[in-house]
């Protein structure tokens, strides 16, 4: 049975029910967390870490840390803001995100999260890495280039789409995601209205034919950032 | 009259972009020069580094004369300042990081499809070029970090005054930090 409970975060009292995830519970209450790998319509994957507060002092991740009665949570301080940063940071130089040419400059959400915090520049330097553009499907793009790996697609694709079109292989530094196919996206049964594609924040899944349509200073967080339609601060 | 700071700018590997912005600050620029000499600068073509309180750096570090430069401004300059994508990141020129460099030089000079009896350039009066491109603070300490292809105008312009200003803390509002 679910029972309504109290939660603080940052000294703003919230009402949920016992469960509930923390960021679920604040966002319903109009308090943004930053996050990433979360998305509204999945799942919980807890894989990015951005979301972390600290929930009686220990760290968590607040999209897979259900509440409880009485918590007491921090979101907004120096040193969070600083991991999250950090994280930001390291999703970046780990890939090769060349924005000043990326379809989803603007609408990105990987980018929208580090204006939000105030990103200049990684503090780690770039890797460079060897990555595939898989360009095998008639309608989508696949650009491993800019995947962070978040499993959003992966999750969309089970849990809506009902096809098992992607999945995150191998561990580690090398963890990918892999199509279910033998060579590539072409093969799998993706189609151009699926969940999956719909979910990815970033340019790494893109439909074919769509881009760069909306001009600059007035796409999604040219000028408005991420979550502004909740209270709360970095 | 006391002496007004000077300012120098250089770019790198860059294209220009970022320069073109600078004077995008239109009549902004009349203001500047009350407020600041440039020294050494593609703009003014100004040859010889002199002591600065700022330098701009436009682009990365993808050859040994761009690294020179750098290094040469970083002694001379009281606040080095990368300004846009390629000296923050590396940028477009860094595309090739991802290609071995045997590989890049073979595609351009030898195999591209409009080569004819191509060869490797290896005159010594020519830069050698790196492994790969740096952004310029993999290379040496940089002050201010200005992201963006390139820094909007309002932006370059909202650093530069900052830094002349002498306050502490630079906290660009939202509409000013971009990456595109």
């Amino acid at each position: 049975m679910k029972e309504e409970i109290t939660i603080t975060i940052d000294g703003v009292e919230i009402k949920t029910k016992t469960g509930e995830f923390i960021l679920r519970a604040a966002l319903n209450a109009g308090i943004y967390i930053p996050h990433l790998c979360f998305h509204p319509d999945l799942p919980p994957h807890g894989s990015c870490r951005v979301c972390t507060v600290k929930v009686n002092g220990r760290h968590m991740a607040s999209c897979t840390t259900p509440a409880e009665d009485g918590m007491v949570i921090t979101s907004d301080d120096a040193e969070l803001l600083d991991l999250r940063k950090a994280v930001i940071e390291m999703l970046f130089v780990e890939g090769n995100h060349f924005c000043m040419f990326c379809e989803m400059s603007g609408k990105c959400e990987l980018q929208a999260v580090a204006y939000r915090l105030g990103i200049l520049v990684p503090r780690y330097p770039n890797l460079f890495p060897q990555r595939e553009v898989d360009a095998s499907h008639p309608d989508v793009m696949l650009d491993h280039n800019r995947c962070i790996l978040c499993g959003r697609c992966v999750r969309a694709s089970d849990e809506k789409d009902g096809k098992h079109v992607f999945e995150l292989m191998e561990r580690g530094a090398k963890t990918r995601l892999g199509v279910d196919a033998e060579n590539n996206l072409g093969e799998t049964n993706l189609s151009i209205d699926d969940k999956a594609l719909d979910v990815c924040p970033v340019g790494a899944l893109l439909i074919k034919d769509t881009a760069y349509r909306i001009p600059i200073g007035e796409r999604q967080y040219d000028k408005t950032p991420v979550g502004s339609q909740h209270k709360g601060n970095k | 009259m006391t002496e007004k700071p000077k300012v120098a700018t250089a770019s790198l590997a860059g294209c220009f972009g970022c320069h073109m912005t600078l004077l995008d600050i239109d009549d902004r620029i009349l203001s500047l020069i009350d407020l600041i000499d440039f020294d050494k600068s593609p703009i003014d073509d100004i040859k010889e580094l002199g002591d600065c309180t700022v330098g701009l750096i436009e682009g990365g570090v993808s050859n040994s004369e761009n690294l020179e430069t750098l290094r040469e401004f970083r002694r001379k300059c009281t606040i080095l300042v990368s300004m846009g994508d390629c000296a923050t990141s590396g940028g477009i020129p860094a595309m090739r990081n991802t290609v071995p460099l045997k590989e890049c030089l073979e595609e351009a000079y030898l195999n591209g499809p409009s080569v004819v009896d191509g060869v490797i350039p290896n005159d010594p009066d020519l830069p050698s070029i790196l492994d790969r491109v740096y952004p310029c603070h993999e290379v040496v300490k940089i002050d201010y970090h200005l992201p963006g292809c390139p820094p909007s105008a309002d932006s370059i312009w909202a650093v530069l005054n900052f830094l002349l200003s002498g306050e502490e803390n630079l906290e660009l509002p939202y509409e000013l930090i971009k990456y595109d």
